[in-house]
């Protein structure tokens, strides 16, 4: 049985703690609202660059697409880009994304691929070095960033397509969280690199003049829309962050809680305990007299 | 007679309003847009976006930098990377 200074110490430090996630949880929320409507607002910019994306290479095809479009034309280099997130206490969402990567590993590995990493953010490296020591190939760090800005995406997908330019690799895959709810974030892939073909190319019935013509257009629009993606990425990752953060933070108050009334019950029978104690040693003392 | 107008940067919609025309530099020159414009898209090179609110007023000018310009049926876009007023 502990004593009851070290069961009074005991609950202060528990209540301490709780005050921490209490006010991370509420950062969380905060940061949260904030990080979603950044989302929202960067939405209308990434539909109509896709629209246009869509419409713009249903036309131009074959030898004439530029290399961003059209790809090495092989498929044998893949590179992995990684978002993680670069703090931590944001529960299992590190975990999540970085099995995903390593399920996309595998799975290329076994089809007898090269992978190699590309990692956004600081949390992935650890465990992506445990299994692929190797094998990756850059560590792009985002610490410094305090909100998701798009010179940042500009700088990531700047140095990815210049890579790409080289022949560093065939294909690049992005994965990172999707955002779908405070309790749900979903790490998911995509391709990047080369930039897939839209499926619904809908055909513009419109005669619409270009200046310059389709393929400078193109040529232009590509890298931007790499930028728009690894921008949308960075801020999925965002609000996925405080969306896990503030759940694992909750949970963590709530835990504090209940250990805080588990150990106040136990102070309370030590304390009476030893109070009885006392009193009979009183009583005794008073009869033997 | 009004133009619909939208300029859209990768962090917000900047501007969605209806204006009289407006003026985007373009690639290979500037080009005014009026109502009824035919379908067009250009790149536009970094300079300035003149927005005409009504005929004859004093434009508003908007720096843009990476942009493209399409205009439809609802009227002309301007994606841009950076905007600054």
């Amino acid at each position: 049985m502990a004593s009851l200074k070290e069961l009074k110490d005991r609950i202060k430090s528990v209540k301490s703690t709780q005050k921490i996630t209490k006010a991370k949880q509420m950062v969380a929320a905060a940061k949260l609202r904030k990080a979603q409507a950044a989302a929202e607002a960067a939405r209308p910019y990434a539909e109509r660059l896709a629209g246009v994306m869509g419409s713009l290479a249903s036309k131009v095809s074959g030898d004439s697409a530029p290399l961003l479009l059209r790809g090495t034309g092989s498929n044998q280099r893949h590179l992995l880009v990684v978002v993680n997130t670069d703090k931590g206490l944001c529960g299992g969402l590190n975990a999540n994304i970085v099995k995903e990567a390593k399920k996309q590993a595998r799975k290329l590995i076994a089809e007898g691929k090269d992978v190699t990493f590309y990692l956004v953010g600081k949390k992935g490296r650890a465990p992506i070095k445990r299994d692929y020591a190797g094998k990756i190939d850059h560590h792009y760090d985002t610490s410094e960033m305090r909100n998701p800005d798009f010179e940042e995406a500009e700088k990531i997908a700047d140095d990815l397509v210049a890579r790409f330019e080289k022949g560093e690799f065939d294909i690049a895959h992005l994965i990172y969280p999707v955002f779908k709810s405070a309790l749900a974030q979903d790490p998911t892939t995509v391709q990047l690199l080369p930039v897939p073909a839209p499926e619904d190319a809908v055909a513009s019935d419109a005669a619409v003049e270009y200046e310059p013509d389709e393929e400078e257009i193109l040529e232009d629009l590509l890298p931007r829309y790499i930028k728009t993606q690894l921008f949308g990425a960075l801020l999925e990752r965002e609000a996925s962050e405080q969306g896990a953060s503030m759940t694992a933070m909750d949970n963590a108050t709530r835990n504090a809680g209940e250990l805080i009334d588990k150990l106040t019950i136990q102070y309370n029978r030590s304390r009476q305990a030893a109070i009885t104690t006392e009193l009979i040693e009183i009583i005794a003392g008073a009869e033997a007299l | 007679m009004a133009l619909h107008f939208e300029l859209v940067t990768p962090s917000k919609l900047v501007r969605s309003e209806d204006v009289h025309m407006v003026v985007v530099p373009g690639a290979e020159g500037e080009f005014g847009v009026l109502e009824g414009h035919a379908p067009f898209m250009s790149t536009v090179r970094d300079g300035t976006v003149q927005v005409y609110k009504t005929e004859g007023s004093a434009p508003e000018n908007i720096e843009v930098r990476g942009g493209f310009a399409e205009v439809g049926d609802k009227g002309l876009t301007v994606l841009a990377e950076h905007v600054e007023d």
